[in-house]
């Protein structure tokens, strides 16, 4: 009834769910259910989300894990979306690429319309969420969490949405294992009127934590700045994690036999 | 316009490059009840006049709202513009599904033109036979848009369509540079002298026209009889009222409210002009 870029029909042919969405056909014979990939291949990790005094900020790594292994070591995670919002993403690589992919084509259609209207963050969260929901119906999920930021007419939004269709706002966000680190850490200093350089703090401290107890993410990291002057993703920035504790100059100190 | 050759299809060109069904379709427009449309900086006002078959029967709905934001006056065939208007709900809803957000209104304008423009390019398709005045507000500001049977569609600062609009268009002509700055009381005052104008003879009462107002702040909302009275019984004391009165009109516009108890123009004390 609607367009909304998810006719994957017409796009992927044979591949779409036969046995849920058409009638069965006796008259062929019994066809093996149609399935889908049921678990990533190459993630990104978790992805920080906080609002500070002049916009939103959003942080993450740029590890694509292939497993256990740290495959790809430049991924970009955040993303602009138009001129005032950025998607941060975790979990499978490919999907956020293909999420990415009509979002580009949403904004793309905003612009050629040149009347001045343009998709906010709610909107294009609204829209997000009504993708994820909507495939996870489907049993063919896109396998991300998401987290939107932006700003629109002064207001501050920050949303997250995942693969199950789950979505929320808040003022302080993450996915992952960032929910498990980053977010007590945001819980206990978070504050509305953070500066740039306090939330950016903020931000550092908690993606050094992530990099110590997170086996996933490197010491590779992009912060993406959106204010009201529009949107800022940095270049690419390690962090100096501090290993000179008394334990570690002699591990094997009590340890017979270890060497 | 007569008669001729080339008039039976819509598919078929005249020889002047006319498309004579087109022409006839817009002639319905002209032939049903006018329909006024007018904007200011903050609101856009829809009224109507309704005519009733008969003494017996209620006369026919004209104005319909699309969406909190969107609303519809029509002139013509109005079952074709019930049609419209449900296929206007719907795209409005579906976005509104998607995106949580009120669709802009020049693209629904220009989806329903594209509509129209369909049925001008097909052998076993007529042109939609109403023309629509659409009131809306969105992002970008207050809007009034007209769409016609031809598949066109334009935007204006005020407008009307239907049997003897050209003297509403004569007064809105008169009038319109002093719209932008109107407040929402004085905006419906013109809008019903509008109408008036276009109601040769008749008194004009509650049940012979219809207002519709939306804006920035304030979702559609059609008067009720109550609210349309006091709109009609305010305009024969403001009938002369000058421009610099205009100045109290504005300040007790601040009050937003349906046609407030005070009526439109019982503050403003007109002045005595020959």
């Amino acid at each position: 009834m609607f367009a909304t870029g998810i006719a994957e029909e017409d796009r992927k042919g044979s591949y779409v769910d036969r046995s849920i969405s058409r009638p069965c056909n006796f008259e062929i014979s019994q066809q093996s259910p149609v399935t889908h990939t049921q678990y990533p291949y190459v993630t990104g990790t978790s992805v920080l989300g906080i609002k500070y005094k002049d916009g939103v900020l959003l942080a993450a790594d740029m590890a694509g894990s292939y497993g256990s292994t740290v495959r790809y070591k430049s991924i970009h995670r955040l993303k602009a979306v138009g001129s005032h919002a950025v998607l941060g993403a975790s979990g499978e690589i490919s999907d956020f690429q293909q999420v990415t992919q009509y979002l580009d084509e949403l904004v793309l259609n905003d612009y050629m319309w040149e009347d001045g209207n343009k998709l906010g963050p709610q909107e294009i969260h609204s829209y997000l969420n009504r993708l994820m929901y909507n495939k996870r119906n489907k049993f063919d999920p896109f396998w991300n969490s998401l987290v939107l930021g932006g700003v629109e007419n002064g207001q501050k939004y920050l949303g997250v949405v995942n693969m199950i269709g789950v979505h929320y706002k808040d003022n302080h966000v993450a996915t992952g294992f960032g929910n498990h680190l980053a977010r007590p850490m945001f819980r206990n200093e978070w504050r509305e009127d953070l500066t740039l350089e306090e939330g950016v703090k903020l931000l550092e401290k908690c993606l050094l934590v992530l990099f110590y107890r997170d086996r996933s993410s490197i010491n590779k990291f992009q912060i993406a700045k959106i204010t009201e002057e529009g949107v800022v993703i940095s270049e690419p920035f390690a962090l100096k994690p501090n290993w000179d504790f008394k334990a570690f100059h002699n591990p094997t100190l009590g340890a017979d036999g270890s060497w | 316009m007569f008669r001729n050759q080339y008039d039976t299809d819509v598919t078929t060109w005249s020889p002047a490059g006319r498309l004579h069904q087109v022409e006839y379709a817009m002639e319905a427009v002209k032939q049903g009840s006018a329909v006024v449309g007018l904007r200011s900086k903050t609101h856009v006002v829809l009224a109507t006049v309704n005519k009733a078959s008969s003494e017996l029967s209620s006369f026919q709905r004209k104005i319909f709202k699309i969406d909190d934001h969107i609303g519809i006056a029509m002139a013509g065939l109005t079952a074709d513009g019930r049609i419209l208007s449900r296929y206007m709900r719907l795209e409005c809803i579906n976005h509104n599904f998607v995106y949580e957000s009120p669709l802009p209104v020049g693209r629904l304008v220009l989806q329903v033109a594209d509509k129209a423009q369909v049925c001008t390019q097909r052998s076993w398709k007529r042109p939609y036979g109403v023309g629509l005045l659409v009131a809306g507000v969105d992002q970008t500001g207050p809007h009034l848009y007209q769409n016609c049977p031809s598949g066109n569609y334009f935007e204006y600062i005020a407008f009307a369509i239907g049997s003897r609009s050209q003297a509403a268009k004569t007064y809105l002509e008169r009038k319109y540079e002093t719209f932008s700055e109107s407040s929402r009381e004085g905006l419906i005052r013109h809008a019903l002298l509008a109408v008036k104008e276009s109601l040769q003879d008749e008194e004009l009462t509650t049940s012979n026209c219809s207002v519709a107002v939306v804006g920035v702040d304030e979702s559609l909302t059609i008067l009720d009889a109550r609210n349309l009275k006091l709109f009609i019984d305010g305009l024969d004391e403001s009938a002369s009222v000058p421009a610099e009165d205009k100045q109290a009109d504005e300040d007790e516009s601040k009050e937003q409210g349906l046609g407030t108890s005070d009526g439109s123009g019982s503050d403003v004390v007109p002045m005595e002009t020959s």
